[in-house]
């Protein structure tokens, strides 16, 4: 059973976090995932940089331009998974856009998802429509494809994108990008509960998630919360060594 | 427009030029696309719709342009050129002609919101025009960059009323103002339309930017046939940034036996790493919210385009263009910044007409001897943009001070 699938098959309280590969420092990217899983990360996400970072919010951005200055590259990033690998049992997945996937080749891609152990890839700009072919492929590797949906997603829609992702989908908390603020409990609530009734698989939620009292409220309504620009914030003001694993271990107390 | 278009059918329900055009974009935009192709079906059926906006093009844009036979350059040429001229159109380009289209939708569908991006700011301006005379909130997306290249065109903009947001984001042009303007959109779906300004972005957008712009190319044919007995041209040619104004001209033609050019901006050499010329040196690839082709970096980063014109510097191009090159319907060449200043000073000294610097690359491709232009050709170039905002760049470019 992939990574992905066991854990969700829990009903534990789960925190994923969101971590930019290549930040702050090309070589950041193992410290950063194993201070997150010291601090009580469930499940990572591991940024893919991109240059143009649509669904992203102005702290995702920063951190994407200091990682591309840093000159990392999707294949390099492959290779710091591996390393993680050899430490971690903990999911991994990869987040990031299309073109830089496309032009590595997806089906080179998914044999390099494959060789580095890793469990989901989540790509906000390939939507279901788009994505059958690709999905079907991760798939057949045993790698989740992790589809989003968000509050405007029709409960049709739900069930589709919930059908051919398999394992997981992550709902998008708000009408917006990444780091935003949170609309009303009420919304959310109701918001939540349709993705509930009508999603086949579990459901984390993201975006605009950023303390210890968001993790334990969208942990009540849904299977784990993923906390991103909160994380990436942090490391943005203070570099220091045991940031990310504090501010984990914060969240998840 | 329909009736002109018999065996070319494209794009397909799902939006896609083969493997070009498509949706990609996030889970919260797919229901305002849907919204919108639906309105979009509807109003190309509705007769009062299209009555509007051919009312609007003609009593407020300036309907029909003339299709000009220049005859000096023409003779110095050895061949017939016809301008359209695009640029007597109200705000000076082609682009009010989607922008009002647009506009008819966003009013149609209850939004009071209106959002663009913009590069050279004629669709800044366009937008704001559109938005003033409907009453609607307007917000224009312009890189910083572009704002120091383009300041009368902001200046424009503010006067009527719209807000220019700056993007300080990556290249800070056009394409780092199209990210903002997704970015905001997604953000505020609900009671905002985007009023893309090129044949771009997700579907419907290419295929809508394109029909509204189609006016171009049908009154071109209607004209060139009232004047020629039931001629057709024997070559039409057009700039291709984004590619609005080149399918605005191309579409009604697309069935006729008539050969087809577009010229990307070549920047300083298609064989430096500065230039625009997204089908002559491209990649496949996904950007905001097409796949096309693409100027990206080994690693599927988009690259970084350079043009001395605002409005042709973008890496990607309509997934419509990138089909129509893969089937070889259109051809596609380029011109450098030099061979378009020469071609805008040119135009300006031998026709008393000052072409915007993004037509001047399709003018420069009439000068170019391997073109292969016969004796007595008919020759269509889209005039698409008159040159006022070029002034500062121009005169810099040739060191006087203004």
């Amino acid at each position: 059973m992939n990574r992905i699938k066991q854990l969700f098959s829990n009903d534990s309280k789960k925190l994923i976090v969101f971590i930019t590969a290549g930040f702050p420092e090309k070589d950041s990217t193992k410290d950063l995932v194993l201070e997150a899983i010291k601090g009580g990360a469930d499940m990572i996400e591991i940024g893919i940089p991109f240059s143009d970072p649509q669904a992203d919010g102005p702290v995702i951005q920063e951190a994407n331009e200091i990682a591309l200055k840093n000159g990392i590259t999707l294949l390099e990033i492959f290779e710091q998974v591996k390393d993680i690998r050899r430490q971690t049992h903990v999911p991994i997945a990869l987040m990031g856009y299309y073109n830089p996937i496309l032009k590595m080749g997806t089906m080179d891609f998914i044999k390099k998802c494959n060789d580095a152990e890793i469990d989901g890839v989540i790509l906000p700009d390939l939507p279901l429509d788009e994505s059958v072919e690709f999905c079907n492929n991760l798939k057949d590797k045993n790698i989740s494809p992790i589809l989003l949906v968000a509050p405007n997603t029709a409960e049709k829609r739900i069930k589709k994108i919930s059908k051919l992702a398999g394992d997981l989908i992550y709902a998008v908390s708000i009408l917006g990008i990444t780091g935003n603020d949170l609309s009303s409990k009420n919304n959310l609530e109701n918001y939540l509960a349709k993705v509930k009734e009508n999603s086949e698989t579990p459901f984390m939620v993201g975006f605009g998630i950023s303390s210890n009292d968001d993790v334990e409220w969208f942990n009540s309504f849904s299977n784990g919360a993923v906390v991103g620009s909160a994380v990436i914030k942090k490391v943005l003001k203070d570099r220091k060594k045991g940031v990310v694993e504090n501010f984990v271990k914060s969240l998840k107390k | 427009m329909d009736s002109l278009v018999k065996k070319y059918n494209m794009p397909d329900k799902h939006g896609h030029f083969e493997e070009f055009g498509g949706k990609y974009v996030p889970e919260t935009l797919i229901p305002a696309l849907d919204e919108l192709e639906q309105e979009y079906f509807k109003s190309k059926k509705d007769k009062n719709f299209q009555k509007e906006f051919f009312n609007l093009l003609k009593y407020y844009g300036g309907r029909p342009t003339p299709l000009y036979l220049a005859k000096n350059i023409s003779g110095e040429l050895g061949f017939n050129v016809w301008l359209k001229r695009e640029d007597l159109n109200h705000t000076g380009a082609h682009k009010i002609n989607n922008a009002l289209g647009q506009i008819l939708l966003a009013r149609k569908m209850g939004k009071k919101r209106i959002i663009a991006e913009t590069g050279a700011g004629q669709h800044g301006v366009a937008t704001a025009a559109a938005a003033a005379k409907f009453g609607l909130e307007c917000i224009v997306y312009m890189g910083e960059e572009d704002i120091e290249r383009q300041k009368l065109n902001v200046f424009k903009i503010n006067l009527m009323g719209a807000k220019v947001i700056p993007v300080t984001s990556g290249s800070k042009t056009l394409k780092d103002a199209t990210n903002e303007a997704i970015r905001d959109w997604v953000t505020n779906v609900e009671d905002t339309f985007y009023i893309i300004g090129s044949s771009v972005g997700p579907h419907p957008y290419p295929m809508l930017v394109r029909d509204f712009q189609s006016v171009i190319g049908t009154e071109t044919k209607k004209q060139f046939k009232d004047i020629t007995n039931n001629e057709l041209p024997d070559r039409l040619v057009a700039c291709v940034g984004g590619g609005s104004n080149a399918l605005g001209l191309f579409y009604p033609f697309i069935d006729d036996d008539v050969k087809i050019v577009g010229v990307e901006a070549a920047g300083k050499g298609i064989d430096t790493n500065q230039h625009a010329a997204t089908l002559t040196k491209g990649e496949f690839g996904v950007l905001h919210g097409a796949a096309s082709m693409l100027l990206q970096s080994n690693d599927g980063q988009i690259a970084l385009p350079y043009s001395l014109s605002a409005g042709l510097d973008y890496p990607g191009i309509g997934p419509e263009h990138s089909y129509l090159q893969k089937t070889k319907r259109v051809e596609y060449s380029s011109a450098t910044d030099n061979e378009a200043l020469e071609a805008f000073k040119w135009l300006s000294e031998k026709e008393g007409i000052i072409p915007a610097l993004e037509t001047a690359h399709a003018v420069a491709y009439l000068k170019n001897k391997n073109n292969n232009i016969k004796k007595n050709e008919h020759v269509i170039l889209n005039l698409s943009g008159r040159g006022d905002k070029d002034i500062n760049t121009i005169a810099k470019e040739l060191g006087i001070e203004l």
